[in-house]
Formats: C-alpha cells, sequence, structure tokens
C-alpha cells in the first residue's frame, strides 16, 4: 500500500486558488445585480435550468453530506446510505414535485420571497408569523455551524495543521460571507452551481484514487469481513429496524428548510422543476455512495495515525468517535499532493453550501421581520438591502463562534436539531397549500410543539428513542395532529383568501 | 390512476425496508459492495425512475398557469 505525510502545501495553495475563484464568481453576479429586494434575494426570479438544478442540489448537499456521510459509516457501516441517501432519493423528489411546485406558484403569483409570508398571507395572520420565523431562524443555526465547522476541518487537514482548525473556519466563514454579502441570491446560486459540478466530478475520482492506494477495496471488504471487529460494519446487524425507519422522516425537512424553500421562488419557469426532480436520486446516488463507501473501508485505514487513534479508541470505548474528518484524512494521504488539492477543493464546494443558508436568514430577517413592521416603507429597498448585508455578517459572526465551541460531530449536530425540527415543520407547508381547512391557530400550534420538542432534545442523551423510534417521529406526527386538530376548532381565513390560494 | 400511483408510492417506500438484507453483507458486488449497500444504490436508481413516470403521469401544468394569471381581485 503507498502513502505518504499526510497534509501539505500544495494543496492549500490548490483550495486557495479555489476559495478565489469563488469570490470572482460572486464578485462578478455583484455587478449585475440591481439594489432591488427582489434581485438581491431571489436572483430576480430568472435562474435558467441548468443553474436551477445544480444549484439547488449544491443548495441541499452540505459539509453534512460528504464529511458527515463518511464520518458517520466510519462509526456505524454500511446503515449510513439507507438512513440518509436513499431515503432522500426518495422523499426529497416528491416534496419538491408537490410542494416546491406550489410554493414556486404561489410565490410567483403574489410576489412573495419567504415562507413565512406565504403563511401570513394565506392565514391572515401577523405575528404568528414572526414566531414561526423565530423558530425557522434557530433550527437553521446549527446547520450554518456545520458549515463552518467542515470549512475548519476541511483545511486543516488539507494542509497538515499548517492552517489551524480555528484560522480554517474563519477563512471559509469570510469567503462564504464576502459572496454572499456582495453577490446575493444570484451569487450564490451560480457559486452552489459551480460547487455542484466540481464535485460532482472529483467525488468519483478520490474514490478511485483512494482505493487505488489502500490497495483496492476487494482486499479491503475480504479482511473488514474476516475481522469479527468490523464485519458488522458490512451489514446493519447492530442497528434497529424502527430507527432505520424512523429516518426516513429525516428528509421531509428539505422542503421545510428556509433555504430550499425560498430557493424554489427563483425559477424562471416552473417546468424547471421536472430535470430537478429526475435528476435528484442520481445526484445523490454520486455523492453518498463514494462518501459512504470511504467512511467504511476507513477502518482498515490503520497507516494513517489520526485514523489509527480513532479506531483503537472506538475498539477501547465501544462507542463512535467524532470522524468528521475521515474523507479528508485518506485523501491527504493517498492522493498526489496536486490531486489532493483538487479534491480538497471539491470538498470544500460541498463544505461551502452554508452560503445559501445564510443567505436565507438574511432574506427571511428583511423581509419576515424589518420590511413587515413597516422599516421598508419608512427606509426604501436599498437601505433594506443594506439591512440584509449586515445581517449576513452578523449571522456568520455568531456561526463561527458557536463552530469553534461546538462539541457534538457534524452529523449528529444536523440530525438531532436541524433535520428533527425542519421535519416536523414540514406539515405546515402542506397544510397552507394544499388544506382549505388550516389556520394560524393550527400552525401556531403546530409550530409551539416543535419548539419544545426541539428544546427538550437539547437535553436528552445522544441516540434518545420512544418506544424505539428516533425523535423526528414522533415531533412530525405530533405536528400533523395539532395542525389538524386545532384547525377543526378554530376560525378559518376568510372565504376569499382560501379561493385565492384554491383557484387552480 | 387514482389508486394506483399511491400504491405504487407505498410499495416503493415499503421496499425502503430491506430487513431480509439486514444481516447479509454477501454477495459482494464487484468484490467490494456489500449485499445492502448495492441493494440502496439500486433503490436510488429505481427512484429516478419512478420520478420520471411521476413527472410525466401527475405534472401539475395547469398551477404554471395559474401562477402567470395576475391575482383577482
Amino acid at each position: 500500500m503507498g502513502g505518504k505525510e499526510t497534509g501539505g502545501v500544495t494543496p492549500v495553495i490548490f483550495v486557495l486558488a479555489y476559495l478565489a475563484i469563488v469570490l470572482y464568481i460572486g464578485i462578478f453576479a455583484f455587478r449585475r445585480s440591481r439594489s432591488q429586494a427582489e434581485d438581491y434575494f431571489l436572483a430576480g426570479r430568472s435562474l435558467g435550468p441548468w443553474v436551477f438544478v445544480l444549484s439547488l442540489f449544491g443548495t441541499h448537499m452540505t459539509a453534512f453530506a460528504i464529511l458527515g456521510s463518511s464520518g458517520h459509516a466510519f462509526n456505524f457501516g454500511i446503515v449510513t446510505f439507507g438512513l440518509m441517501a436513499s431515503s432522500s432519493a426518495f422523499v426529497v423528489p416528491l416534496c419538491l414535485l408537490f410542494i416546491g411546485t406550489r410554493l414556486w406558484a404561489a410565490g410567483k403569483k403574489f410576489g412573495h420571497i419567504t415562507p413565512v409570508q406565504i403563511f401570513r398571507d394565506r392565514w391572515e395572520c401577523g405575528h404568528i408569523g414572526t414566531v414561526i420565523f423565530v423558530l425557522q431562524a434557530a433550527l437553521l443555526l446549527p446547520y450554518i455551524v456545520i458549515g463552518v465547522m467542515g470549512g475548519g476541518t476541511a483545511l486543516s487537514v488539507i494542509s497538515g495543521g499548517l492552517i489551524p482548525f480555528w484560522a480554517g473556519g474563519l477563512l471559509v466563514a469570510a469567503v462564504v460571507m464576502s459572496y454572499v454579502f456582495f453577490g446575493g441570491m444570484r451569487g450564490t446560486a451560480w457559486v452552489n452551481a459551480f460547487q455542484t459540478v466540481l464535485f460532482l466530478t472529483f467525488g468519483l475520482i478520490a474514490v478511485f484514487v483512494i482505493g487505488n492506494g489502500m490497495g483496492g477495496f476487494a482486499s479491503i471488504a475480504e479482511r473488514m469481513l474476516a475481522d469479527p471487529k468490523t464485519s458488522h460494519l458490512l451489514t446493519r446487524e447492530k442497528f434497529s429496524l424502527l430507527a432505520f425507519l424512523s429516518y426516513t422522516f429525516n428528509p421531509l425537512s428539505a422542503i421545510a428548510f428556509p433555504h430550499i424553500a425560498i430557493f424554489c421562488l427563483t425559477a424562471k419557469k416552473m417546468t424547471q422543476f421536472k430535470r430537478t426532480v429526475m435528476l435528484y436520486p442520481l445526484c445523490i446516488l454520486l455523492i453518498w455512495l463514494p462518501c459512504v463507501c470511504l467512511g467504511v473501508f476507513a477502518n482498515q485505514a490503520t497507516e494513517i495515525p489520526a485514523l489509527a487513534a480513532k479506531i483503537d479508541l472506538k475498539l477501547a470505548t465501544g462507542r463512535p468517535v467524532v470522524a468528521d474528518d475521515v474523507m479528508l484524512q485518506l485523501l491527504s494521504h493517498f492522493a498526489p499532493e496536486w490531486l489532493a488539492g483538487l479534491l480538497g477543493a471539491g470538498i470544500m464546494a460541498a463544505v461551502m453550501a452554508s452560503d445559501s443558508q445564510i443567505l436565507a436568514l438574511s432574506t427571511m430577517f428583511t423581509e419576515d421581520v424589518f420590511a413587515y413592521y413597516g422599516a421598508r416603507e419608512r427606509f426604501g429597498q436599498k437601505t433594506q438591502v443594506a439591512f440584509g448585508r449586515i445581517f449576513i455578517v452578523l449571522v456568520t459572526a455568531v456561526a463561527y463562534f458557536i463552530a469553534m465551541n461546538a462539541k457534538a460531530s457534524i452529523f449528529d449536530l444536523a440530525v438531532q436539531f436541524s433535520f428533527a425540527g425542519f421535519s416536523a415543520m414540514m406539515p405546515l407547508y402542506v397544510g397552507a397549500l394544499f388544506w382549505r381547512g388550516s389556520t394560524k391557530w393550527g400552525a401556531l400550534a403546530a409550530t409551539v410543539w416543535v419548539a419544545v420538542c426541539t428544546v427538550s432534545l437539547f437535553f436528552t442523551p445522544r441516540g434518545f428513542t420512544i418506544l424505539g423510534f428516533a425523535p423526528v417521529v414522533p415531533m412530525t406526527l405530533g405536528s400533523v395532529v395539532l395542525l389538524w386538530f386545532v384547525s377543526l376548532l378554530t376560525p378559518k381565513p376568510s372565504a376569499n383568501t382560501v379561493n385565492r390560494y384554491f383557484s387552480v | 390512476m387514482k389508486i394506483a400511483i399511491p400504491l405504487l408510492l407505498a410499495v416503493y417506500y415499503a421496499l425502503h425496508q430491506d430487513f431480509w438484507n439486514w444481516t447479509a453483507a454477501r454477495p459482494l458486488a464487484f468484490g467490494f459492495l456489500p449485499a445492502g449497500l448495492l441493494y440502496h444504490g439500486l433503490y436510488t436508481v429505481g427512484c429516478a425512475a419512478l420520478m420520471a413516470l411521476l413527472v410525466r403521469c401527475l405534472w401539475p401544468a395547469d398551477l404554471e398557469a395559474w401562477a402567470e394569471r395576475k391575482p383577482e381581485e
């Protein structure tokens, strides 16, 4: 088996060049955009078909998909793919087809920019919309945090420790903040499209190179099966069927993520969803299968000191270890420096998907709070965009601070807070867009339920289940029941409003 | 069609719970891909085919026309 010392200067140069290109794309987009809110926050609802497909996928695939998945597979084996990838391949396109198109249509017809604007209009509510905004913002923050953590981890490992975790996180946060700040949605979308092409291409190359470096996956698989300490990683025997079933609820979060919901409003034509819906499963396969394979087979890469230490710790304690850097360790060790740089840039591309989340938070703040409470009328659209930009800086700073102090792994942070919370918010979208009988009080009951559950999750131990199900299941079902039951008991919006939304 | 599509979706969702592959690693596809991983890889490809079918059969064509029309007073 080949191999070398982990990290170096050459890969860092490639990654820095990549960051410069990304910045240029963002600034180029800025030159084209105007200081109108719809243009800055939604790219003027004018994204073309291929940018829409690639960018929507890139927006959804984050550090979680690359670093979190391989780290989870390192600990738990092949179950990772079924837990998140194949379930997402089924559920996410369905959500885009049925809910995403409705969101686009409502946004286009009534000029809405955020989901909360749709909720306020549809349910004739004001402050309840603000409550929904606060919860959405609180649930989205962990997702932004994992982007910064991923950036710090990636740069630190690629550089062989030359760039410390804090500096890597800072650099990535600053670059992302800059092109979101200048480019708005247009810049973010073009950068995401570029990043998606990059990580789809280099992901496959990474598997081939690392596989060769490790002496071929076939011999690794045979060695793992022969060893009782690792053979279970190639099956799912240590994972419960009910927990596996529970994870099919997590992809429901995709359409409830504000950055995805807002992104649905950017399409020029609704027909652009067709290609996205059909290609989505294949894109997921191309990203997740290599990551899961590499994460599992990293259990045989004992010649890498950092991985050997993790394997020893895992065996000694019988508990999972933080392993977000597994993929990067393999890459830095087995790929030639120039290729490690290119592949590292590909990984950075996925890691930096936190851009659209930061922009979404800024859009929500300026539209759902700033504009809604009268500041736009008083100060004008230019000031609104300026406030949006200030908010981008603040959010990035807060996310950076949390990331530097976070103890959990990327996978855990995402699953426990963002995915469970947003999955349980999904019934609000279905209620607003498909059920004439839904009311603002039903929406409020479901929102409060999700908030209480999320706070409770903060105090529960890792791996907490209810009757064998992961928390996402009772959270989502509770949200459905509350929305339905409270809506039945409370007054409906005016017939005029309901008819406006259901006159298709 | 009203029954066929929901039924198809329910069956496809159920197929995700492949308990019959739970403890089996072999046969290893291409010499390294465990049975459970191969199954879910193929399941994902099947999703793409399923989505193509749904787009063909259930595309909400009237929704786009509705969205392009100006809101009624």
